[in-house]
């Protein structure tokens, strides 16, 4: 009798153990993982970090990108009783060197748990071996190069580290997208290609220039002008000189601003349909009188009615509450990459923590595992990743601008769509 | 008698063999490189390859309103030099100021609606605004920054020239914005092409002509001012000798200024010529093309006001054309690239064959070597 | 000033200036961007100091007189305080008239930061859509009149008074500005705790300021001779003795050096390990613009040279050859490519004057640049991709990268010491006595035997060398190297480093280097002061033209230097002092 008594309260002991180290509710602190944990006292914040171009001549790109996040953070609210905190935006100055140094800053700070960033490719490529070493996540809402995932084919690029996530689009599918369109829907065969030395602009036209050629069509001729030029007249003489149907120019103003206001003066070119990106998806290429007929490629902006399956928000409030937080819309497209990667990343965090009396241990390993397993619905649409950190919805559209004096309807103008 | 020239002249011959026949293997290789381009550019032509004769008149044209706008920034960095001796790296600033003002004035008509009823009145009056507000910006960089520095050694005035070109490129970048300025397009018969001679092929685009012409009609303006007026002729014996100047009665600092005017006035007809081109203006519109002007004017021979420009011309020439010209000869991909390229070779290769520029130097007694 | 007269004149240009410089400082929206920076929480914002900082320095100005030997001095008086306050007083007005004009019209078509956040930042309101103006005006001159009266009062304290405040003020600036630097030093001492008693939101708290300008106020006080305690230990009159002292020294100096990374932190040892290399750059152009006086202005082609060719040989990436050596062995070929560059380079501007050769290098080091970003050669170099993947350099135990900023920066170092051994023994060689003499008259140096091709060859080549390991190292430390690195504008920052530091000079050029790259920040990379990164080229623009309107021997100078360059002034106190003497000697 005593025994089976016995028995059955140490079976009922063991059962609430279970349940309470099931729960987490246990006094123990859980064995770090891996990549270790970071411990969180009570009443102190979750720290994560924004990594973006806030000064310079990309800042209309980076600093939407900061204020995504900002709103992210005040949408998602707390984390386990705890407040979420970026601290000061970091700067990644575009560069090589500031992706570095900024990554030295993030690592040294061991509260740190991830990083939504960068703008600039070239400054993702120097800041993941050492955000990967020190066992953190980095999620850009801006970087397209392929060189940072894959080549969509299985295999990872030269750049690839784990830990690197991305909701922005890979470039390969924006070229796909670019010569599907020229090549079936308006019957291009031969395209001259333009671009300025500029890592994203090389990177991209290379991946048009090969899906292109894939289709069947022909690059008459790959070229390049200088950051600064303004004469225009050689480059797209030599443009002419094989005979294109189609010039894909996915430079930056002004740059783009010359060629367009130059291209129709040049013998070969009055007819030839002009396609621009992303980078010329800007008001002050926009509303050019010469930037009409242009098409242009770029991430599918159509946000409005998206919703952010972990907020709630979707594209229209997020706007309004922009325009009221800083008085202005936002420069550039991203900011929605970089709100959905926000709460991403604070999903799981939260997914791998485990709150004790209070204190908040976040296994750094878990945060990876929740990301690589993570499904939601951004505002830029259905979001997974894959293996090598691509994880946007990859929906590219291309407009086409028929009227410059009304920059918001050139913008909405979609003629085409792309997803994989 | 032997002259010290003399001495060191032979002394000179006797020393730098290797260094002579480096240079000699340089032009020699220059020659036949270009020449090799050049043929190849032409078998190309002859096949029906490459650009069409219609295409090489576009490209020259281009390169000489291009080469126009240098020519007159140019003459800035010139008249500087021949005066004070330095290089006022803050004069491409200068034309951005003149620039940036013609930007302002067009959008300003544009939008009063004085650039669509009276093109030509607005045109003038957005000449006139960039020249007054470039010669005061030049006029006040001398009187702050340079003339302090009036006699020390030359690299401290280039020196500072290089910070006065910082500090007004990113205030205007801090003050207007950094993002791009688009002109308003000048009208429907400025833009199209005319038949300027009568002749069926030669076909030219107006506002090209138009700033071609205004160049001209400037240079014609400043070589009268330097040649007949008083004021003219000051400013030559300053660039002469200043001590010798001053002896004879003229006032050397307002000398001075006045050739900083002038300057800084050619500079802002320059950059309202630019903004009707190219329209396009931002804070950094003036330092390309102010390094570009430079090379102009030590490719023409420094301190010559026609040497300015044409070394200007040329260097617009030569930029515009040169790639296909040559570098296409070669086979060689994405020839307008290397654009710059071509440029820079260019002035090695003049001073290498002329060491004091095409039309020769003109300085002032100190400076020469 | 004469005794009992206001100088009106004087006074209105000072207080327009005053004014016109804190118009300026809104208009480029300084004050917005630093205001959210506090230096002491919680009322003093950064954009506050940067709105007021000149009216102080005009109303002390405005009182001072250049006294020349010989001359009378005036005792002084409050006059110097009226004035000073007066100069406030006219600046405030300036100040208040761009407020008023921003709140009434909306100029943001020409000048975007006039916006009515920065009305409301600068009367000091709460409200952005009701902005109190006329209590922001008043407040507005009553500060500014404040701040030029204490200005002009500085003159009524001594001259050692006046540097103890100065040190006390500059003093609360420097502690608040390095706030990330001082608590990483904290935290690494295992003080961490002591950062919230001395700073809240990175702002110093007003004990501690207190504490801390008692503290620069006692540092400014000692005695000049006092603080150069170590050139005295120095100067020692037996050569045995002086050569071991600095041996020891130089022991110290070392152990510093070689602890401190550690002790810094790797944010810190970061952009210590940048300004090093850009350092080493300045030791390298410093030898050809210092020593033999050859203006280069493409010295940013050597850098790239050596990068590519480290990056080349050990990438696995490299696009055509891809040896995959490790560091050490790129070395030689890096140091022959150098040699190579600097020849070429070299002799096609040997006979060309000073300024020609300065275009004609900038020429060479875009052609550089543009040839290793073209299509056209990247199947060797990569074009606008670059070379990435570059290993770092292995130590047998473990790879150094740019993940190991500490021992980055002890490389980096290495090279700067083997850079600063080579001046220094050129300098005081057959070579060095060369380039002196190429430096003050060419022609002359030539009749005299002095084989001018020769010294601007070595000068050129050497300097191509020390930035061709530069590079070497640039390479190993980024891990990719992209054309983008190599602009024109870094040979103007490297030339403008040995310019402000002190041309001919080792350590002013370090001085330079340390100033503007460590912290300001390089072109690309960031610096200690990161508000200001957004602003640096603007204010190296104001640093460079006040430096060489006021200092143009740099800010360690060579004496020799000094002497030349102020032999003006010099010649003129000698005169007034001759003058002077001749004076008192008795009539006979």
């Amino acid at each position: 009798m005593k025994r089976k008594r016995f028995t059955t309260l140490t079976g009922v002991l063991l059962a609430l153990a279970l349940v309470a180290a099931a729960c987490g509710g246990g006094t123990e602190p859980p064995v770090a993982g891996p990549l270790g944990q970071v411990t969180i006292p009570d009443g102190e914040a979750v720290q994560i970090r924004s990594f973006n171009a806030i000064t310079g001549d990309v800042s209309f790109l980076g600093i939407p990108n900061q204020r995504g996040v900002e709103l992210a953070i005040a949408d998602y609210g707390e984390i386990l009783g705890h407040p979420i905190s970026m601290a000061t935006g970091l700067d990644d100055l575009c560069s090589a060197d500031g992706g570095q140094a900024g990554a030295q800053t993030i690592v040294s700070d061991p509260q740190i748990l991830g990083v939504i960033g960068t703008s600039c490719s070239g400054a993702a490529g120097a800041a993941m071996p050492l955000i990967s070493d020190a066992g953190l996540v980095m999620i850009s809402g801006s970087n397209t190069s392929p060189a940072l995932t894959s080549d969509l084919a299985g295999n990872a690029s030269t750049d690839y580290n784990v830990g690197y996530y991305r909701t922005a689009h890979n470039d390969l599918y924006q070229g796909r997208a670019v010569a599907e369109f020229a090549f079936n829907e308006l019957g291009m065969r031969n395209a001259g290609v333009i671009h300025d030395g500029d890592l994203y602009t090389f990177g991209l036209s290379s991946a048009f220039q090969a899906a292109f050629e894939e289709l069947g069509g022909e690059v008459s001729v790959f070229t390049a002008i200088n950051k600064g030029d303004t004469d225009m007249t050689a480059v797209l003489t030599e443009v002419a000189a094989g005979g294109p149907d189609m010039l894909f120019t996915p430079t930056f103003p002004p740059e783009i601003n010359f060629i367009a206001q130059q291209v129709r003066g040049v013998a070969g070119m009055e007819e030839v349909t002009l396609i621009g990106a992303d980078a010329s998806l800007v008001d002050n290429f926009l509303e050019i009188p010469e930037a009409a007929g242009w098409h242009h490629s770029g991430p599918d902006t159509r946000f409005g009615a998206n919703e952010n399956s972990i907020t709630g928000v979707n594209g229209d409030a997020f706007l309004t509450a922009y325009q009221d937080q800083y008085g202005e819309p936002p420069s550039a497209p991203f900011w929605a990459h970089s709100y959905d990667a926000a709460t991403m990343l604070l999903k799981a965090i939260e997914e791998s923590a485990t709150d004790v009396d209070g204190t908040l241990y976040v296994d750094r390993q878990g945060v990876r595992d929740a990301l690589n397993a993570i499904s939601l619905d951004g505002i830029i649409g259905p979001i997974t990743c894959d293996d090598f950190g691509d994880c946007g919805a990859q929906l590219i559209t291309v407009i086409r601008n028929d009227s410059p004096n009304d920059v918001e309807a050139a913008k909405a103008n979609v003629v085409f769509e792309f997803a994989p | 008698m032997v002259s010290a020239a003399e001495t060191i002249e032979r002394v000179r011959r006797s020393r730098f063999n290797w260094v002579d026949m480096f240079l000699n293997a340089l032009r020699v290789g220059a020659v036949v490189f270009i020449a090799v381009g050049l043929i190849g550019t032409i078998i190309k032509f002859a096949g029906g390859e490459g650009p069409s004769a219609a295409a090489w008149r576009d490209l020259v044209v281009s390169g000489l309103a291009q080469g126009a706008a240098y020519g007159l920034i140019a003459l800035g960095y010139s008249m500087v030099y021949g005066v004070l001796g330095f290089i006022n790296f803050a004069h491409g600033e200068v034309f951005m100021s003149g620039a940036m003002t013609s930007f302002f004035m067009a959008s300003y008509f544009f939008d009063t609606g004085l650039w669509i009823s009276n093109f030509v009145v607005a045109l003038i009056l957005v000449i006139l605004s960039a020249t007054v507000t470039a010669t005061i910006v030049a006029v006040l960089i001398e009187r702050i920054a340079y003339r302090p520095l009036r006699n020390a050694p030359r690299l401290i005035p280039l020196i500072t020239s290089i910070g006065v070109s910082f500090f007004l490129q990113y205030s205007a970048a801090f003050l207007f914005g950094v993002a791009n300025k688009s002109v308003p397009q000048p009208p429907a018969w400025l833009l199209a092409k005319i038949d300027l001679f009568g002749l069926g092929w030669l076909k030219l685009e107006a506002t090209k002509v138009l700033v071609i012409a205004i160049a001209i009609v400037s240079m014609i303006a400043l070589y009268l001012f330097v040649e007949k007026t008083r004021t003219g002729r000051s400013m030559r014996a300053v660039a002469e000798d200043k001590e010798i100047a001053a002896l004879m009665g003229i006032n050397v600092d307002r000398t001075i200024v006045t050739t900083f005017a002038v300057g800084g006035a050619m500079a802002g007809i320059a950059g309202s010529l630019w903004a009707l081109l190219f329209r396009g203006v931002s804070f950094d519109t003036g330092f390309l093309p102010g390094i570009k002007a430079f090379t102009a004017a030590v490719l023409g021979g420094i301190g010559n006001l026609a040497g300015a420009m044409l070394g200007g011309v040329l260097l617009g020439l030569f930029e515009g054309v040169g790639p296909l010209l040559i570098l296409d000869g070669w086979g060689i991909p994405g020839v307008s690239q290397l654009k710059d390229v071509v440029a820079f070779f260019a002035l090695v290769l003049v001073l290498v064959f002329r060491p004091t520029g095409l039309l020769g130097e003109r300085l002032s007694e100190d400076e020469r070597a | 000033m004469i005794k009992g007269e206001l100088n009106v004149k004087k006074v209105l240009r000072a207080g327009l200036i005053a004014g016109v410089v804190m118009v300026f400082v809104s208009a480029i929206g300084m004050v917005e961007d630093f205001d959210s920076r506090k230096v002491i929480d919680p009322f003093l914002s950064l954009g506050f100091l940067a709105l007021f900082w000149y009216v102080p320095r005009a109303g002390y100005k405005v009182g001072h007189e250049e006294v020349l030997e010989g001359m009378e001095e005036h005792p002084v008086s409050s006059q110097q305080v009226v004035a000073g306050l007066s100069v406030g007083v006219v600046g405030g007005v300036v100040i208040s008239i761009l407020v008023v004009i921003a709140h009434v019209m909306d100029l943001r078509d020409v000048f975007i930061r006039l916006s009515p956040k920065l009305v409301a930042t600068l009367t000091f309101s709460d409200s952005v859509a009701e902005p109190n103006i006329i209590l922001g005006i008043v407040w507005l001159i009553v500060i500014s009149a404040v701040l030029g009266a204490i200005g002009g009062a500085l003159h009524l304290v001594s001259d050692r008074l006046r540097r103890q405040i100065l040190f006390a003020v500059g003093a609360i600036f420097v502690v608040a500005m390095l706030e990330d630097v001082i608590s990483q030093i904290l935290r690494t001492l295992g003080l961490g705790s002591a950062n919230r008693l001395i700073y809240r939101a990175a702002a110093l708290r007003i004990v501690p300021a207190i504490l801390v300008a008692a503290a620069g106020f006692f540092l400014g006080g000692r005695d000049r001779a006092e603080r150069s305690r170590i050139a005295r230990y120095l100067a020692d009159p037996d050569p045995a003795e002086r050569r071991r002292k600095s041996l020891i020294v130089a022991a110290i100096t070392l152990a510093v050096v070689l602890i401190a990374p550690w002790l810094l932190g790797s944010l810190l040892s970061e952009i210590l390990a940048t300004t090093a290399i850009f350092l080493l750059m300045g030791l390298g152009l410093n030898i050809v613009v210092g020593f033999a006086g050859l203006l280069d202005l493409g010295y940013v082609a050597f850098f790239a040279v050596g990068a590519y060719t480290s990056a080349i040989l050990t990438s696995p990436l490299s696009p055509f050859f891809a040896p995959e050596w490790p560091w050490w062995y790129t070395l030689p070929p890096v140091i022959l490519v150098g040699i190579l560059a600097g020849i070429f380079v070299g002799t096609p501007v040997i006979r060309l004057r000073g300024d020609y050769l300065a275009i004609v290098t900038l020429g060479f080091g875009e052609i550089v640049r543009i040839t290793f970003l073209s299509d056209a050669a990247s199947p060797w170099f990569g074009g606008a991709g670059g070379i990435r993947n570059i290993p770092g350099i292995p130590l047998g135990f473990d790879t150094v990268s740019g993940s190991d900023p500490e021992y980055i920066l002890y490389f980096a170092l290495a090279l700067v010491l083997l850079a600063a051994w080579v001046s220094y023994a050129l300098l005081n060689s057959r070579v060095g006595r060369a380039w002196t003499a190429m430096r003050e008259d060419e022609s002359v140096a030539e009749v005299m035997g002095i084989d001018t091709v020769k010294a601007k060859l070595s000068a050129f080549v050497v300097g191509a060398v020390l930035a061709s390991l530069g590079g070497a190292l640039f390479s190993a430390k980024l891990g990719s190297i992209f054309p983008t690195s190599f602009e024109l504008l870094i040979s103007i920052v490297i030339l403008v480093v040995v310019i402000v530091g002190g041309m001919g000079n080792i350590l002013g050029v370090a001085a330079g280097a340390l100033v503007l790259i460590g912290v300001l920040g390089g072109p690309r990379q960031p610096g200690l002061l990161q508000e200001f990164g957004e602003f640096k080229l603007l204010i190296y623009g104001v640093i460079l033209v006040y430096m060489m309107l006021q200092r143009p021997e740099g800010l360690i100078p060579n004496v020799r230097r000094s002497r030349e360059l102020h032999h003006d002034e010099m010649n003129q106190d000698a005169w007034l002092k001759a003058q002077a003497d001749t004076a008192e000697e008795p009539a006979t």
